[in-house]
Formats: structure tokens, sequence, C-alpha cells
């Protein structure tokens, strides 16, 4: 966190290495300059540039100048004609879907897995060390490995093609981490303020509202970006559920571009960039928000 | 008020009862537990989804077993699991660690190197597939043609996309690594390099844990990738497992084989997530601040 808050005595530092770094070595991690790992950070940030920069450019492109040149020189005549063929073939009903589909299995998730953390991390016995092993063990089942056994319910239950059979198998499947991170972010409540609380005669659901949910804020917003991003990344489950226009999401109306647009590689190109338009969206929004939140999928 | 009446309130204090974790479980069961039970039945069974499923034995098993194809999958499986662990790991961690730092010109590119994460596997998959493409590519040769090639490109694209996510889980990780330890280092006079194996790396063992099990899980059912960028080609030399299920299941309906791919599946992801769980400690979940 702060590396400027530590006391640092100063007469720790007089007997620090011969190395000629005395005065500079304040923040002896991050201040040095490190050119080795600056070398690879910008080599790092060609491979990243190169392919995003080569989209752009040929989502601009005229699709009969696309052969003519490198990909890597910049459109000669720049155009918004692809991005206008993708918006008209029904964009906004693919992201409409995406949304309601994320906004969903978010829902769902918090609602199911915030008070299974509570009981996983408070109360201690048989049964709750059960449920929290089961999601420790649910981490490693593959979506892949339970999709044709989950075909068969989803069509049992008249599910197909709906909405609902791509949200409900998704907030599943998003559920392991979002328990395991949960957990993790309430075994720091401390317990005086249970007791505080039990003091006042609070019942567990008031210490639930009042206590775990603004003390695990920070595990919270980690579930809710994880879960969204599972939702906004899903393939599997939409393409092997649902078929018809109707309940098509954006990654799947992604994957039907390419036998739609055939050849013309700069409209496919515009999909890849206009669907990726939403999640910037939040980027510039909540920032910190979102990183934080992504840092927490690996732990606090 | 006596001892005697605080004392049954203080051990009941915020303790629900485990009834509250009923509603997840029961979700979680049935829509993940319970199929992949279903699929180890269906295993043992012949169906192309019309009528009832006919047990058959160990008919899949057998197949399965005889099925040049698998043998292949599972190498591959392996060579792809090894190559996206070794390259997401080495250069996220070094990444990570080094945003980890406070400089202004590390935020920008700190978020610039986020932008991949903008993207959906989908959506990357495609990219990718228009600029390998031989005509207009930026590499002008058929790179998804040769085998070597297909292979290289399912790694490349994987790591692309991931090294966000996983950079920021080092970033995370490294920022909770206490100052003094590297003080202290410093005194007793360790360079950067020491400092890193001695320092950085234990202490981001949790860290490394739960990064390598999601590039493991995640490199076994990497799918979308393979199916836009190369569909198992050329031939069979990219068709991983979750490849062959799919195509066993939902191009040649039959369920009972594409189930044994599936369970077969189930069982080499769980035993090395589990392996990764003992050899680390990670189901403990004790914290990296023990001890000191």
């Amino acid at each position: 966190m702060s590396h400027d808050t530590l006391p640092r005595p100063a007469k720790l530092r007089e007997p620090s290495p011969p190395s000629g770094r005395t005065s500079r070595a304040r923040r002896p991690w991050t201040r040095r300059a490190n050119p080795v790992a600056g070398l690879g950070s910008l080599i790092w940030l060609v491979v990243v540039l190169v392919p995003i920069y080569a989209m752009l450019s040929a989502s601009l492109t005229r699709q009969d100048q696309l052969l003519e040149g490198n990909p890597l020189k910049p459109p000669p005549d720049p155009t918004l004609d692809n991005y206008n063929t993708v918006l008209d073939s029904g964009f906004g009903h693919l992201l409409a879907n995406t949304a309601i589909v994320a906004a969903a299995v978010v829902g769902l998730v918090l609602a199911l897995s915030v008070p299974l953390a509570y009981v996983a991390v408070r109360t201690r016995n048989r049964w709750s060390g059960a449920a929290f092993r089961l999601f420790l063990l649910g981490v490693a089942i593959p979506a892949q490995a339970v999709v044709v056994p989950l075909y068969l319910l989803i069509a049992e239950l008249g599910l197909y093609d709906t909405l609902p059979a791509v949200i409900l198998p998704t907030a599943a499947f998003a559920m392991p981490v979002s328990v395991l991170v949960l957990t993790g972010t309430l075994r720091d409540i401390s317990e005086e303020l249970y007791e505080a609380m039990a003091l006042d005669g609070a019942s567990s659901l008031r210490m639930l509202f009042q206590l775990v949910i603004p003390l695990a804020k920070g595990g919270i917003s980690t579930v809710v970006i994880y879960s969204a991003l599972q939702a906004w990344n899903g393939f599997l489950f939409p393409l092997i559920f649902t078929q018809s226009d109707g309940p098509r999401v954006l990654t799947l109306g992604l994957f039907n571009y390419v036998s739609q647009f055939g050849v013309n590689v700069p409209a496919l190109l515009a999909s890849v960039v206009l669907s990726g338009i939403p999640i910037f969206v939040v980027y510039l929004v909540a920032r910190r928000a979102l990183v934080s939140g992504l840092m927490g999928v690996g732990g606090k | 008020m006596s001892k005697a009446t605080t004392k049954p309130v203080r051990a009941r204090a915020g303790r629900p009862h485990a009834v509250w974790a009923l509603p997840g479980v029961l979700f979680f069961a049935f829509f993940a537990v319970v199929p992949m039970g279903l699929a180890f039945y269906l295993s043992f069974t012949q169906w192309d989804g019309l009528g009832d499923p006919r047990p058959v034995g160990l008919d899949n098993w057998q197949k399965l077993l005889d099925d040049p194809r698998i043998t292949q999958s599972l190498w591959l499986t392996v060579l792809l699991t090894v190559c996206s662990w070794l390259f997401q790991t080495v250069v996220a961690l070094l990444l990570g660690v080094w945003a980890a730092g406070k400089q202004r010109n590390r935020a920008v590119l700190s978020a610039i190197f986020f932008t991949p994460l903008l993207l959906s596997s989908t959506a990357v998959a495609l990219l990718f597939y228009a600029l390998l493409d031989p005509n207009f590519g930026i590499i002008q040769k058929d790179t998804l043609g040769s085998s070597s090639g297909a292979f290289l490109a399912i790694v490349f694209v994987g790591g692309w996309q991931f090294m966000p996510l996983h950079t920021l889980i080092y970033q995370g990780g490294a920022r909770q690594i206490p100052q003094v330890l590297y003080q202290a280092a410093a005194i007793d006079g360790a360079g950067p390099l020491r400092q890193f194996f001695s320092i950085t790396l234990p202490q981001l063992r949790h860290t490394v844990t739960t990064s390598s099990v999601l590039i493991i899980v995640g490199s076994l059912t990497y799918f979308e990738t393979v199916l836009i960028l190369t569909k198992g080609g050329p031939g069979t030399d990219t068709a991983i497992l979750p490849y062959l299920m799919y195509e066993a299941g939902f191009k040649s309906y039959d369920f009972g084989y594409a189930s044994a791919i599936a369970s077969f599946l189930v069982v080499t992801a769980t035993g090395l997530s589990l392996l990764l769980v003992r050899l680390t400690g990670f189901g403990t979940m004790r914290s990296t601040r023990e001890g000191m």
C-alpha cells in the first residue's frame, strides 16, 4: 500500500550496501530503475498494441482496398461504413440480450453466494465445511464436461432457446470462484464486531445487512465484476442452449458474423471493436473498481 | 448481566444456521454437480438425443481408449497446458511485480496492457482469425495451416487475452507484500534479483497457486479459441478434448461417447487441481502473513 507511511529511521540507512545507491535506496524495490523489466514491458506493449492497431485500422478500411496494402499501413481512405453494416445487422439486440444475461447472472450469484460464504466462515460445523469444500472442488468442474447432460436438463425444463437457458448455468459456474473470494473477504471481519452487535441483540440477518455486506464491499465488487465478465464472455452455453435470433447473445452473434460477413473482414473486425465498447465505457467510468475487482479474483 | 447469560449469546453471535447455505448449494448441485454425475452415467449408454439412452456397458470407454485422436488430444492438452502456464506465468509475474510500482509511466502502460480484457474470448479469437489470415494478415503466411503454427497461435492468443488478468492478480499480490521485508533485505545487501527470489516469489506463493489453477483449468477448456481459429485442424492436430467432445456430441449426435470424453476431462481437470491444492496447501487458506 502506501510505502511512505512506514517510518524509516534515518540511522538504519547508514549501513546500506556499499553500491553507491545509498541516497536513493529509500524504496529499494520500487524506486530503482530496472532496465530488464523496463525492456520486457516495452516488448509486451508492442505485442498488445500491434493487433489492436491492426484491428482498428482494418475496420476503417474499405473492403476493396484491404488486400492492396500492408495491414500495418493506415487506411488510405478511412470510412465508417463497416460499422454501419454491423449496426444495421441487429447489433443492438445482441447487446441488449447480453446485458440482461449479465445483470441476471450477477443478481443470482450475489443472492446465493453471500449467505453461503457467511455460513462457511461463521458457522463452523460439518455441513458448512462440506459446503465450502464442494465449491473448492467446483472450481475444477469445466463447463464443457456438463454441457451434454445440461442440454438434456434444459430441454426437459422447457428452457431451450431462451435467455434463462444461458443465465442459470452461467450463474452456477460463476459460483465457486465467487464463494472462494467472499469467504476470503469475510474471514477478515473481526469477532469483536459480531460480538458487539450480538450484545445489541442483533439477529444473524441484521448482521448480514449491517455488518457483513458493508464490510465485504471489496469482495462483493470482485464477485460482481467476475460474474458479469463470465456472462459477457460466455460462449459455450449460448452456442448449445440457444438457436434462434431471439435469445442470441453478443458472443454468439460475433461467431455468426463469420459466416454472415464471409470475406468482409473489415466488417468482422468492426463488430469486434464494437463488442469491446461497453466494457471500455465501464472501464472509463469505474476503472478503479474494475481493476481492483479483477485483482481480487486472485485473492486479496 | 451475569456471565452465564452472555456466554451463549457470544457463542452464537452472527452464526447463521447452515440452512442459509442451502439455496446456493442446491442451485450449484442442480446445474453443475448433478449434470456431472449424469455425464458419467450417460458415458455407459448409447444415445443420439432421441428416445431413451440405451445401456452399452463399457463400449464408449473402450472406444475412447482405442481412439487415436484421444491419445493425440491428451498429449496436445498436456503440451498446451504446460506451454500456456509457462508463457503466462513468467510474463504475468514479471509484468505484475513491475506494475506494482508507483511511477507514473507504469500506470499509463498498465492501462494499455489492460486493453485485451475489453474483448471477450470470442472477439479475441475472431481478431486473430482475421489477423492471421494468409491473404491480408500481419504475417503473410499460412500460420494456421501448419500444425506447429496452429498450436503456437492458440498458446499465443490465449496468453494475449489472459495476460492482463494474471498481471493484475500478481500486481495485487505484490502490493500486499510488506515493504519492510525489502527494506530489511536491502540493509542486508540483497540485490534486486536476490530480493525477487527470496522475498517476492515466496510471498506470492498463494497468488502463484491461484493464477496457476486458473491457467491450467483455462487451458484444459480452451474451446472458442480452437473452434474459431483452427476448428481442431489442420487435420486433428489442435483437436483438444473439449473440441472432440463438442464434435462427438453436437456434430455426430453421439451423446454417449461425448459424455465419456467429458467424464475423462473432469477426471483430468480435478486430478490436476487437487494435485496443485495438495502441493501448495491452498485448501487450508492460511494467511501468507502467518509467522510474521
